[in-house]
């Protein structure tokens, strides 16, 4: 296996692009990237794009096809596929890139992640994230997808005595993050207040517990570690790339406090990264809803089981505080286009350790460290990259 | 939702069965051909289980946005409940009010129209779950 290196990425901003189609935003977003590698078309061997639901958010299948046609791929004539592994295909697409890579098969690989969510009404869009979830033994009940997050804060909260406002405080720091990101869906701030009030979508979460819905697309290019230098000054090293499963309904699960899949995938990334938690300067964590966010910080390896909290509480987890989390605003404030959010998350850590971060630039940032969840946890992928 | 789909017979939906393996004794439910612990072992040997409908309630959330076919039916309860054969199962709670809900409640299956295909579209039958208020005044 070889090291493999980024050495391109782009994303385009992340909200409500009425004025711009799945393909016109994947275009866009793989376009930056190439541009940011100095690199063209013809000098890409292989595609793969991450990508949810197009079928049923806007019609759209075959997405590998149509977005190397429209990124005028074409002619090349190169294998480009798209990835799906619901809200995880982003990073799920960014894995099968890796291993291209890794094996010697393709030197030059473009990965790329994309969603159009908001030309549906809400009903029709939360019942297609539903379908990330058991449609015949979960939702054909009735459960919706935040309806199984919020029973899984519920048990936390029974379990551990967590609070709603000790939960609220992290769509607050995702919302400070978000107001320094040009390029987030939700630029201002909040307060625990406002995500108390807002409105309930499956008690004890509130609008303000949940990611919006987000249309967008990001793009990385990848290349041989022993080559990168050719093609930038500042190549980032993908120094693990796992993933890991589990059960895909809540209710076949031991537990609801845990995800035993981000704990595996994040224990194979360690082992491969040659790192430990300590080692990690700044994280992206999925946070589609709140309670993700805590157990994710938690079997990741960041604070003890119960207590994900008080890294909230004690001022941690801002871009300027120990563990700086989401710096992006997260999927909360950034967005959360699903199939784009995995590569999004990425290519934000690629900005951070490039300096290239803005106003909610990570002091001394060399390893960072990406958790993208597909389903209820049940998907995990972890990305670890680091200064080369 | 269509017809095909969600309309078939469906022993296990509307019966509460799910299957044991004979190799390690689990219970599953919804059914597997296969145990996730005794993998090929297990192949072709699973047998049909029939739960009791006794549960409690594990976890539990009121839904106030629905998915498609609901929206008439919200705010309505959403749980986990936890069966005294093993397996965990989601499923409505009602004939109660959101408020007197609680982790631990004991609930028993019930079969019920679960949703239906606009206002005169196929009609679709299920489980959901009632309190045991027998239990409940032990």
């Amino acid at each position: 296996m070889r090291d493999v290196a980024i050495i391109g990425a782009g994303e385009t901003k992340y909200g409500e692009h009425w004025d711009k189609s799945l393909r016109d935003l994947a275009v866009e977003a793989g376009l930056k990237a190439l541009e940011d590698a100095g690199i063209y078309a013809e000098d890409i061997q292989a595609m793969f794009g991450g990508n949810m639901s197009a079928g049923s958010f806007v019609g759209q299948d075959h997405v590998g096809a149509l977005m190397a046609d429209f990124a005028g791929l074409t002619e090349t004539m190169i294998p480009a596929m798209r990835i799906e592994s619901a809200c995880a295909s982003g990073a799920a697409a960014l894995h099968a890139g890796y291993m291209a890579v890794a094996s010697g098969l393709y030197d030059i690989v473009l990965v790329g992640g994309v969603e159009k969510m908001t030309d549906l009404p809400g009903d029709m869009v939360t019942d297609i994230l539903a379908g990330a979830a058991d449609r015949e033994w979960e939702v054909f009940f009735g459960a919706t997808f935040p309806a199984l997050g919020a029973m899984m804060a519920r048990r936390y909260m029974y379990e551990f005595g967590m609070t709603r406002e000790q939960m609220a405080l992290f769509p607050v720091i995702a919302h400070k993050h978000g107001a320094l990101n040009p390029d987030a869906h939700f630029q201002r701030e909040i307060t625990v207040d406002t995500v108390l009030n807002s409105a309930m979508v499956a008690d004890p979460l509130t609008i303000m517990n949940c990611s919006p819905v987000s249309d967008g697309a990001a793009a990385v290019v990848l290349a041989p570690a022993e080559i990168a230098r050719k093609y930038t000054d500042s190549p980032i090293k993908i120094s693990a790339s796992t993933f890991a499963n589990e059960y895909i309904s809540l209710h076949s699960r031991e537990s609801l406090v845990r995800s035993v899949s981000t704990i595996e995938a994040g224990k194979k990334a360690y082992r491969m990264a040659k790192k430990e938690p300590k080692d990690i300067d700044l994280v992206e964590i999925h946070d589609a809803f709140s309670i993700i966010a805590i157990i994710g910080l938690e079997d990741l390896g960041f604070a003890k089981k119960g207590e994900a909290h008080k890294l909230a509480e004690e001022g941690q987890l801002y871009y300027d505080g120990d563990l700086p989390y989401n710096p992006s605003g997260g999927l909360k404030a950034k967005g959360h286009p699903v199939g784009a959010t995995g590569v999004g998350q990425v290519v934000e850590i690629v900005k951070q350790l490039r300096n290239e971060a803005g106003k909610r630039q990570v002091e001394d940032a060399k390893v960072g460290l990406t958790h993208n969840v597909g389903g209820i946890m049940t998907s995990s992928i972890i990305h670890i990259l680091e200064v080369m | 939702m269509v017809v095909p789909r969600f309309w078939r017979e469906r022993r296990h939906r509307y019966s509460l069965i799910g299957t044991q393996c004979p190799v390690c004794g689990t219970v599953y439910f919804p059914p597997r051909n296969v145990c996730p612990k005794c993998g090929r072992k297990s192949l072709g040997k699973m047998e049909e289980f029939q739960l009791s409908g006794k549960g409690k309630i594990y976890s539990y959330t009121i839904v106030h946005q629905n998915v498609l076919g609901y929206k008439y039916q919200k705010p309505y309860i959403m749980a986990i409940i936890e069966t005294p054969e093993g397996p965990k199962i989601t499923a409505q709670i009602v004939d109660i009010e959101p408020e007197e809900v609680h982790i631990g409640m004991p609930v028993r299956a019930v079969f019920r129209r679960i949703t239906e295909d606009g206002k005169a579209g196929i009609i679709q039958y299920g489980y959901k779950f009632v309190p045991d208020w027998e239990e409940l005044e032990k």
